[in-house]
């Protein structure tokens, strides 16, 4: 069984976002980066099919810029077999990202893609339903348990209510939540030894994709800031504020 | 203009989020269809006929759309979507689900999460958990919207009369198959919608102390949450998290106990009317957002709480 792992480079999550002066987006010079942290847990997983010998391959893809090259060095050290880098600057939506990696599992042919739920700078939530609308494959989103079976993934979702379960028929998009599994460290010798795996590279014109936005961002601007309050003393003056003072309860 | 909002529903009962997005689609001006998709859900369609400022209601009542399957639902809506200039959903697992695969099938950019609509086709929302906010105008031809329930007021949920149609050509893809759900046994208010949440965070040790959290929620009709540190140590299930990547609640007034304020967290509850904080750590970074903050060891204070409230007699509103 072939894996594909689309891998995004976002901010660091540790990292204090800063709005540009103009309004035009984040300050992204000079800050740290790393991979996507719901895209960490997907690699993780395949890498784990892989020694448990359900995977023969797990290929890690990353759309961007020069620099995404990092992210995909990660993703091999932390285990997988190859990448591919479809190399672009400038902000890729959602929907063209799907174009693509679409294009990608024409030419690759996986029986599963596994990716992050969302990516933690857009927080678009859409590239792995998006994917599977274009494929017309069976989509388990926000899965917080995997099992693969002959012809068949078994998801458990985290949802609204609580846990759902459903049956997918391959081949499939998984998209992974929190409490899938930890990702592992990658080793020094791992580190290593991914500097020498192979990672192929291709542009959005040799996938046929436009890249032409859909969204025209106005502005981005700082969210309100929430007044610093007060401290108190005792549980009673906490009671005391929120009955009397604040009324909300 | 005529918009589409898709029905957040069991089957049995209209969800409360429907309510918010029927807002936001008036907001962006047209007519409002309320598509309730599902299986044996008459009465869903009953209560969303009497939302006010909804014209018409459609209902698409098949087996295959029971479990509101993205592989199942994604095509109605797309089939439909021609006849309208927006499709508006919920913000929630349901809609998260279905709405960007419905997108893809329209070749269209969703746009996730509003929290404001500046026009008909520009919108606000929240990028880096909440750290930013992207004003952003969408140049496709009928526009998908996830909705971020709440940033926008309920609709009123009686004194509408709109029309109910049943509409076909729904189908099962044989692409998935509903197994079951494992859904949380709870009878306090749902964290989305209670006035009060009380949050417990790694800091409460382990998942029985929460009973100390739940006493106090039953005096105050709170809800219960938690961190996601809380979630991932498996204190309570996931449906507790309140955070970037689970639930955003604004309700008047979030308790956060012994949780330290993570950006992550911060970005499911910093839009709460009034925010209390108990931790020991005084340079827990909650106490920056909090409007009351108590230092102390959670484990006498909580108790202590629930003493206080019984002793002035304070309940539930």
């Amino acid at each position: 069984m072939k894996v594909l792992v689309p891998v995004k480079r976002v901010i660091d999550y540790n990292v204090k976002v800063r709005v540009k002066a103009d309004q035009s987006g984040v300050d992204l010079a000079n800050v740290k980066m790393s991979m996507n942290p719901f895209d960490e847990i997907a690699v993780e997983e395949a890498v784990r099919l892989k020694e448990a010998g359900t995977a023969t391959e797990v290929i890690a893809v990353s759309l961007g810029a020069e620099q995404n090259q990092e992210t995909l060095r990660t993703a091999l050290a932390m285990g997988a077999d190859r990448a591919i880098h479809v190399v672009h600057d400038g902000e890729l939506e959602p929907l063209m990202v799907a174009k693509m990696l679409a294009k990608i599992v024409e030419e690759e042919t996986p029986d599963i893609v596994i990716l992050g739920k969302q990516a933690i700078d857009d927080d678009a939530n859409q590239t792995g339903q998006m994917l599977s609308g274009l494929l017309g494959w069976a989509q388990g989103t926000f899965v917080s348990k995997l099992e693969l079976s002959d012809g068949g993934a078994k998801v458990t979702r985290e949802v609204d209510a609580g846990l759902e379960t459903v049956a997918l028929k391959m081949p499939a998009i998984v998209t992974v939540d929190l409490r899938l599994n930890e990702p592992r460290y990658a080793s020094l010798p791992n580190i290593m030894k991914a500097r020498k795996k192979e990672i192929a590279k291709k542009t959005p014109a040799d996938l046929g994709v436009d890249t032409t936005p859909r969204l025209n961002t106005i502005k981005v601007e700082e969210p309100p800031k929430r007044q610093g309050g007060i401290k108190v003393g005792s549980v009673s003056e906490l009671v005391d504020k929120l009955h009397n003072d604040a009324g909300v309860i | 203009m005529a918009i589409l909002v898709y029905a957040e529903h069991d089957n049995q009962e209209l969800q409360s989020a429907t309510l918010n997005a029927v807002t936001a689609a008036n907001q962006m001006g047209g007519d409002v269809t309320i598509l309730v998709a599902g299986s044996g859900c008459g009465s869903v369609a009953d209560a969303a006929a009497k939302v006010a400022g909804v014209s018409r209601v459609l209902v698409a009542d098949d087996a295959a759309l029971g479990a509101q399957l993205a592989e199942n639902v994604a095509p109605l809506i797309a089939g439909m979507a021609s006849n309208y200039s927006h499709v508006v959903a919920a913000a929630t697992t349901t809609g998260k689900n279905v709405m960007p695969r419905a997108a893809a099938l329209l070749d269209t950019q969703q746009v996730s999460e509003i929290t404001e609509v500046v026009s008909a086709d520009t919108f606000v929302r929240p990028i880096y958990a909440g750290n930013a906010m992207a004003t952003v105008q969408s140049t496709d031809a009928v526009k998908l919207v996830t909705v971020r329930s709440t940033s926008f007021d309920p609709a009123v949920e009686e004194g509408g009369s709109a029309s109910v149609e049943a509409v076909s050509g729904a189908a099962d893809s044989g692409l998935s198959t509903f197994e079951g759900a494992a859904l949380s046994d709870n009878e306090r208010p749902e964290l989305t919608t209670a006035r009060v949440v009380i949050s417990g965070g790694r800091g409460m040790q382990s998942g029985d102390n929460f009973a100390m959290l739940e006493e106090v929620a039953d005096i105050l009709g709170a809800a219960v949450g938690a961190s996601r540190a809380a979630v991932d140590a498996g204190y309570v299930p996931n449906d507790y998290q309140v955070g970037q990547t689970g639930k955003v609640v604004a309700p008047e007034l979030y308790m956060a106990i012994g949780i330290s304020g993570a950006i992550q967290h911060l970005a499911g509850m910093k839009d709460s009317k009034v925010i209390a904080c108990i931790n020991k750590d005084e340079e827990a970074p909650i106490f920056q957002v909090a409007d009351f903050g108590l230092v102390a060891d959670l484990f006498q204070a909580v108790p202590e709480l629930k003493g206080e409230l019984e002793g002035q007699g304070i309940q539930a509103r």
